[in-house]
């Protein structure tokens, strides 16, 4: 198991966006957390990766060091802890170049080695080695999103397809041992979306699990070992995707929302 | 636009110029015995209303509706990078060169006192984002913190220097602590603010600051114990010259020149280290910094403290070199030439923030002998600079680290903080 | 009890002329946020219009009636209108969606560029004009503290919340102020459903303005002496109590500089005068630090 998630509660005011929600993702696996909008999907994720405090529940990593209680960490400390995320309206550092935003990402790593920028001034420590440990691991990850010819680009200036690989790359080079994806199939076209899929398999394959938000079915089913589906902040169901697709309240929940294509 | 349009919207400027002018220019108030009196002055109304309308007919004609925005051209814009070299060398060449006076010197470190403030305001503003509009608060924290150091422990400049510093860089991350939190115009009011109570502070504390009447008498810094006096055992006797108070000054002139410059180097090397990174890159985006690890209020505290830091040298420096600090040195208004140097600058841009300085603090000492004017000139080109220019004089910003070449990003990619 | 009475007076009428000046800082925020520093300093300019007109109309050191001060007034708030259309469209507009950090840098030389002007235009020294006016009514006496309403506070307070009435018809119950409220919500929107956005918020600059004028209009009559310097402090004053009641908040800039007003003034009958801007400032930093939303304002949450 890689992360466990139990009973998460989020309310805003008086409203309850997310009840009492338990699941499992399990190490090295795909976990898709699925859902009509407004199920409550991405409060989920903000609770997991520290943007909103949970009103209630627990949230325990099972990560490189043991056990930690996501929920009573601050944002920055739940990244540290091997959780990394994308965001729904990707957020990337625009004026800076790709390459630049690859190193950001690689900065706790990076600061260490600079002896807290008072070594690195002085030009001391181990800086100069820790910096082309950290470029090596940036042209990976461009390599494996095919952005190595852009590197020196501003990120602002990619192609919508190109901009949510590359934050995907960002949130690689922190090394995660799960990565939480908020729809990064979102304005694809079905070859970019074919190209992602493979990109994600191949992030499972090294060792990363991912937990997935995703409207693109087709995505979902193709690359998923576990599926979560939420409906108006609860759990409906879980299971392989077969299963899930089989469900009746899963099919009427979808049906619900009159969106018959993506529950098919 | 047609000139017959153009003509009746001319006319129409020069009505609301009539408008505008007629009240506060045509009528002066005078103080005279038992009262006010009013003086008419309608001639200068007159040709302001006739600039008016000339100036927008000239506009209309020439550019169109839109005031155009500036661009370098191309070749001008390929000799910025002999800028950066030739301004150095003009720098350190300054007190040799034949037709430099006393007054040029001391206008020389003028400038670069701006300089110098400029490059360590755009820490906080160009690097990492944040509107600081009460930069003149860790300035002024330096000044007494020199001043009254020396006055109270005759302690020697060298010593105070870095204790000055220390001490701003203090006040940094005590002003940065409560107001992490807040973003864009919220910070810059916030700070304003903060830069007020201190030199509230300064002018009511009478026993430690000397209220409105400052400290004077603050020792001048010698160099490496020798003092530039006339007296035996001074800086010209040692080296068996005559004694000449323009030594002096020239010594202050490359203690200026020294500070600023080690501002410029820990600026460019902190930009191609993680921390100047995570700082540009909180500017870009704070959530995502977040998500990735970074502690934001650790990133932001450093960029106070640092940048409040330079600002604490530099008050030192001002502080030995009037001899004299008084609260009326530290006023909003230094706050916002600082940040208008910073912005007119370009964001970012150490070469920029150089340039801008030259030519508004060298640039209003030309009108110096029309004593009102020049705040008046100085407020004016700050609107009309950034009207033309909005992104500053160089709207680029050059990445830190390039697998190839570095190429300059564009100004619409890069983002202004938050 | 009787001097705290007196201070509350004082602070009210005070503090009205903050809550108009606050109006303009406001409403300016809420439609195309940004921080219009030049703002106090329109203020100022209001309050010079104002002493300028009553010198005209021969009122310099008598007392004057309710017709010449209208005539005041309304000269004060239709130069001052103008002056605010001027700086809108000439430091503000052409920036318009151009690089956040421009238009502040603008209105800061906008700032300096008013207040240097005025200088040069009428001079640095201080205008004393005296009472113009005169007389009061005594509340109560106790112990030989007399508590006086004067007919200048008192008619800071009615024109002040005339005019605040007219302006909130205006707002809420016209075409005109729902286009204005529409600007404030969406701009973008408000354009596309063929809402002159360049004309609304120039009529918003020319309303907050003619506000910022009736306040300067008050000062003058409140302290009978200004100079080109008045609007620096006031200004930030002002902001503080928009701030204070939650910026974009209407009522909540009346309710902000009401209590500035207040704090102000019992801060320096009670503790000391020389530090109540360190008051005023603090209350600032503090409800920035707090409540940024202010004590009206919406609440903001942060969209990931």
């Amino acid at each position: 198991m890689i992360l466990d998630v139990e009973e998460l509660t989020m309310r805003f005011g008086g409203l309850t966006a997310v009840h009492a929600v338990s699941f499992q993702a399990w190490g090295g696996e795909i976990t898709a957390l699925i859902g009509p909008n407004g199920a409550g999907k991405t409060t989920v994720f903000n609770c997991i990766t520290g943007f909103y405090r949970p009103s209630g529940g627990k949230l325990t990593l099972f990560g490189r060091n043991g056990e930690v209680a996501l929920q009573k960490l601050a944002g920055h400390r739940i990244a540290r802890a091997g959780v990394a995320r994308t965001f729904q309206n990707i957020r990337l550092f625009p004026g800076m170049t790709v390459l630049e935003n690859l190193l950001v990402a690689q900065h706790n790593r990076l600061m260490a080695a600079t002896g807290w920028g008072i070594g690195a001034v002085l030009g001391l420590s181990r800086y100069p080695a820790a910096e082309a440990e950290a470029l090596e691991r940036a042209k990976h990850w461009l390599n494996a999103t095919q952005l190595l010819d852009r590197a020196d680009d501003p990120a602002g200036a990619l192609p919508y397809g190109a901009q949510r690989r590359l934050e995907i790359a960002r949130a690689m080079c922190t090394e995660p041992v799960l990565l939480c994806l908020d729809e990064p199939a979102a304005g694809l076209n079905p070859r970019e979306s074919d190209e992602l899929s493979a990109l994600l398999l191949q992030i499972r394959a090294q060792g990363t699990s991912i937990l997935l938000i995703e409207h693109d079915m087709g995505v979902v089913m193709k690359i998923s070992d576990h599926v979560v589906v939420l409906d108006h902040g609860r759990k409906i169901a879980d299971g392989t995707p077969a299963e899930v697709r089989a469900d009746a309240k899963v099919i009427s929940a979808y049906l619900g929302e009159g969106d018959e294509d993506e529950a098919a | 636009m047609t000139p017959v349009a153009a003509v009746r919207d001319a006319g129409l400027a020069a009505l609301v110029a009539f408008g505008l002018f007629a009240p506060l220019v045509g009528l002066r108030t005078d103080v005279v015995e038992g009262g006010l009196a009013l003086r008419g002055r309608w001639d200068d109304v007159a040709w302001l209303v006739l600039l008016a309308f000339v100036g927008r007919l000239a506009l209309l004609l020439l550019a169109g509706r839109r005031l155009p925005r500036l661009t370098l051209p191309a070749p001008l814009a390929r000799a910025g990078q002999y800028a950066a070299p030739f301004f150095l060398g003009l720098a350190l060449l300054l007190p040799w060169l034949p037709f430099i006076e006393r007054y040029e010197l001391d206008l020389g470190i003028l400038v670069l006192t701006y300089v110098m403030l400029g490059w360590g305001l755009n820490i906080v503003v160009g690097l990492a984002g944040l509107l600081d509009l009460g930069y003149v608060a860790f300035y002024a924290v330096g000044a007494y913190s020199y001043a009254l150091l020396s006055l109270t422990y005759g302690l020697s400049f060298w010593v105070c220097l870095p204790l000055a510093g220390i001490l701003a860089a203090f006040a940094g991350v005590l002003l940065g602590f409560p107001v992490l939190r807040l973003r864009g115009d919220y910070l810059a009011i916030v700070t304003l603010a903060f830069g007020e109570i201190i030199r509230v502070v300064l002018t009511n504390w009478t026993e430690l600051t000397g209220g409105p009447n400052g400290l004077s008498g603050i020792p001048r810094p010698g160099l490496f114990g020798l003092s530039f006096t006339s007296e035996e055992g001074g800086f010209a006797d040692f080296f068996g010259l005559d004694y000449d108070p323009v030594h002096r000054v020239i010594f202050l002139y490359y203690l200026i020149l020294g500070l600023a410059l080690l501002t410029n180097w820990v600026t460019l090397r902190l930009r191609r280290q993680p921390l100047g990174r995570a700082w540009e890159a909180l500017r870009e985006d704070e959530i995502a910094c977040r998500a990735l690890g970074i502690n934001v209020t650790v990133t932001k505290l450093t960029a106070f403290a640092i940048g409040a830091m330079f600002a604490g040298f530099a008050g030192s420096f001002f502080a030995t070199r009037q001899a004299f600090v008084s609260p009326e040195s530290f006023t909003f208004i230094e706050s916002a030439i600082i940040l208008a140097i910073v912005v007119l600058g370009g964001m970012g841009s150490q070469l920029g923030v150089a340039v801008a300085a030259l030519l508004l603090i060298g640039g209003t000492e030309l009108f110096r002998d029309l004593a009102e004017w020049r705040m008046l000139i100085f407020g004016a080109a700050m609107v009309v600079i950034m009207v033309v220019r909005p992104r500053g004089l160089v709207g680029t910003r050059t990445p830190s680290i390039a697998l190839g070449e570095k190429r300059a990003i564009g100004g619409t990619y890069v983002s202004e903080g938050h | 009890m009787a001097y705290a009475l007196q201070q509350l007076i004082n602070g009210v009428s005070l503090g009205m002329i903050y809550g108009l000046i606050a109006v303009g800082y406001t409403m300016v925020y809420g439609i195309i946020g940004m921080i219009n520093f030049a703002h106090g300093d329109v203020f100022m300019v209001g309050a010079f219009v104002s002493l300028i007109t009553a010198l005209l109309l021969g009122l310099g050191g008598g007392a004057a009636g309710p017709g010449a001060l209208l005539l005041v007034l309304l000269a004060g708030m239709s130069v001052t209108a103008l002056y605010g259309w001027t700086v809108e469209r000439v430091a503000y507009r052409p920036l318009r969606g151009s690089f956040r950090l421009a238009p502040l840098i603008s209105a800061i030389g906008m700032s300096i560029l008013l207040q240097n002007y005025v200088q040069v235009a009428q001079g640095a020294r201080v205008k004393p004009t005296g009472t113009l006016v005169p007389g009061g009514v005594t509340l109560m006496e106790t112990d030989g503290f007399a508590v006086q309403f004067s007919y200048v506070q008192m008619l800071i307070i009615v024109v002040t919340l005339a005019v605040l009435a007219g302006f909130t018809v205006l707002v809420t119950r016209t075409p005109m102020g729902r286009a204005m409220r529409a600007c404030e919500q969406d701009r973008k929107m408000a354009a596309l459903l063929g809402i002159n956005t360049d004309r609304i918020i120039s009529l918003t600059f020319v309303i907050g303005a003619a506000l910022a004028a009736v306040a300067g209009c008050m000062y003058l009559l409140r302290y009978g002496v200004i100079d080109f310097y008045i609007g620096f402090l006031a200004g930030v004053k002002a902001f503080t109590a928009a701030v204070l009641g939650g910026i974009g908040s209407l009522p909540g800039a009346v309710l902000g500089g009401l209590l500035i007003g207040l704090i102000e003034t019992f801060w320096s009958a009670y503790f000391s005068a020389q530090y109540k801007d360190v008051a005023a400032f603090s209350i600032l930093i503090l409800t920035l630090v707090l409540m940024p939303s202010g004590l009206l304002g919406r609440q903001e949450v942060e969209k990931v």
